[in-house]
């Protein structure tokens, strides 16, 4: 299994109710010290002139809603500052407090360099993420590119936006690539589970070879 | 660190005098109650000693109680069982949306592979069902009723014995449709009678009522037709074979009986203390939302949504804190789904997602309500801060 996959998580259920008062917990250490000491989190009402980037991402129905602010270096495209608020679980509070360290460390990573973080990087420095855990890391991301095409949007460089362009696999239920994506992040693995999350190639069955495709693909993409 | 359990209705300790109960048959006493021998008849004695309590304490007769493994195979056996064995009679099933998964999972399973059909009743805001509910989804070919008593996660009680009276009055001269409940959070609570409950199969276990985990027990009323989940002896009349779990029948049967003996006093006594910890919490922190029914609702079950939070992350603090609790939010689940429970209410996601529930026991002191209430309001204080939401008063309400 990769390495940002916590220890404690593989192979076991995982639940947040039991207790080992010993030595583990449910999260690594790294995890449940940016928890309960979250970095950089907005605990001020946004002024308008301290930052020049906004991304959102998710919504409180889903269970996890992320706001960031980020003050960008015109000259350098570095960011240098970096904002968030969080409403999620312990991993998603960790996952963005961290992912604002890593994006200002050492004078801030320029935009491009910020576009190419990858959930699997954040994980990582976290010391790894109970495997159910994932949809949480990859929400940050998100957030984060969203927020660096806002910063090119305001910045009027349009040619440096980059939509995410998702594919359309099943036209009639409307079901893209990234759905899919996101189920098998959820834990939909099989074809019967991603199907009940999305509805997908239900009443079009033809598309289903290609969905059963994905679910293989982004299975061994973040398990491995 | 102080430390405050308040997580009962997932599992309760197991009470001294059930362990001293339990001892002799974990040790001494091994016998197989299947064997023609002195050993094997002290355990078979022990045993029937067991079932007598339990049907004493129920009503019913001793040759109507069957021991399971827990909770979930009563359930299965219930409603697996009979609806194979009276296939003929009809396939129609009802149930609610707020049953425990034991329960749901089971008649999905018959909907999806044996051809059964099943209404799935909505409950009123505070998680109430009503038999005119019952009344009006009953058909010719309903075989089966299967309702909640007590919710294990809102606490709500539903009216068993008026549902089943209802139910007796239809079938009339028929034995169909079979009324069964879930008594697993309200065997240690509420009168099990099954006369006045009017119910014809009950599930039972040991885990939620200070006895041992891994034993339940089902009533099943005499004539009543149940095809076995699993074969290879006689035990149980053939309905549950397999080598009886001695030590823990003796534990379930002792844990029963003290609960019973116990719950008057016990229920005025933790009622005063939820009370307390709802009106406090209600009071002290603003958008907040008691799920389930007021007053219809289980003497130890608090639960409680707090808005433009995540339910996860609240258990986390507490439990750094010493205070081991619960949450129906879909980050605490294994399938990451939200509680259906509390979904079924009609509520949004978010109410879901800021539940909070603590289930209180017998070691549970007015002191240990005091700490929650001084240490709860900072928590919530600081994940709100955090939290990009904020949702309208008018929303959850």
């Amino acid at each position: 299994m990769p390495k940002y996959i916590a220890k404690s998580s593989r192979g076991a259920k995982g639940d947040v109710a039991s207790h080992d008062k010993k030595q583990s917990w449910f999260y690594s250490k790294t995890v449940k010290n940016h928890f309960f000491h979250p970095r950089n989190f907005m605990d001020h009402d946004p002024k308008k002139n301290e930052h020049n980037a906004m991304g959102k991402v998710g919504s409180p129905a889903c269970g996890d809603e992320l706001k960031v602010w980020m003050r960008v270096d015109p000259k350098t495209e570095k960011i240098k500052k970096f904002w968030w608020r969080t409403f999620g679980c312990g991993s998603a509070i960790a996952s963005t407090s961290m992912t604002s360290v890593m994006v200002t460390a050492k004078g801030g990573m320029t935009l491009e360099q910020a576009r190419k973080l990858k959930p699997q990087d954040i994980m990582e420095r976290l010391g790894g993420l109970p495997a159910r855990k994932f949809h949480c890391s990859v929400l940050c991301d998100k957030a984060l590119r969203d927020a660096i095409n806002d910063y090119y949007r305001r910045a009027n460089q349009f040619d440096k936006i980059v939509i995410e362009g998702a594919r359309l696999i099943d036209p009639i239920a409307k079901v893209t690539d990234h759905d899919i994506e996101e189920a098998v992040l959820e834990g939909a693995i099989t074809l019967e589970a991603v199907q009940t999350k999305t509805k997908v190639g239900i009443g079009n069955p033809e598309v289903l070879p290609a969905v059963e495709e994905l679910i293989k693909f982004y299975k061994e993409k973040y398990f491995g | 660190m102080k430390q405050i359990y308040l997580d009962h209705a997932a599992a309760t300790p197991l009470d001294p005098q059930v362990f001293k109960a339990m001892l002799p048959y974990l040790k001494k006493e091994y016998g197989n109650p299947s064997s023609f021998h002195t050993p094997g008849k002290g355990a078979q004695d022990a045993i029937e000693t067991s079932r007598q309590k339990i049907a004493a304490i129920i009503g019913a007769r001793p040759d109507e109680i069957i021991f399971t493994s827990g909770g979930t195979e009563s359930i299965n056996l219930a409603i697996l069982g009979y609806a194979r064995a009276n296939r003929q009679r009809g396939n129609h099933i009802i149930t609610t949306k707020i049953e425990h998964h034991a329960v749901l999972e089971t008649i999905k399973h018959l909907e999806k592979k044996e051809e059964f059909t099943a209404t799935y009743l909505s409950p009123d805001k505070y998680g109430l069902i009503t038999p005119e509910q019952v009344k009006k989804a009953m058909r010719p070919e309903t075989i089966l009723v299967s309702i909640i008593m007590a919710n294990n996660e809102i606490g709500a009680i539903e009216p068993i014995a008026a549902i089943g009276n209802f139910i007796q009055k239809t079938r009339d001269q028929k034995e169909t449709p079979v009324f069964h409940t879930d008594a697993c959070q309200a065997a240690g609570v509420l009168d099990l009678n099954v006369n006045k409950l009017h119910v014809d199969i009950l599930s039972i276990n040991g885990s939620k009522i200070y006895g041992p985990k891994g034993v339940g027990a089902l009533y099943l009323k005499r004539g009543l037709k149940l095809q076995p989940l699993q074969f290879g002896g006689a035990q149980e009349r053939g309905l549950r074979p397999g080598t009886e779990n001695v030590v823990g029948i003796i534990g379930l049967a002792k844990a029963l009986e003290i609960a019973q003996d116990k719950k008057d006093k016990e229920n005025t006594r933790l009622t005063i203390l939820r009370d307390k910890l709802i009106q406090g919490v209600l009071k002290n922190i603003s958008k907040t939302r008691l799920n389930g029914h007021p007053t219809e609702r289980l003497p130890n079950n608090i639960n409680i949504s707090f808005m433009d939070i995540e339910g996860e992350a609240l258990l986390l603090h507490l439990d750094s804190l010493g205070i081991y609790a619960s949450t129906g939010s879909a980050c605490a689940s294994t399938s990451l789904d939200p509680s259906h429970v509390i979904m079924a209410l009609g509520v949004p996601y978010e109410v879901a997602h800021g539940s909070l529930r603590f289930t209180l026991g017998r070691d549970t002191t007015q002191e240990d309500i005091d700490y929650i209430l001084k240490v709860l309001p900072p928590i919530v204080e600081k994940l709100r801060q955090i939290s990009p939401v904020r949702v309208s008063e008018k929303y959850f309400k």
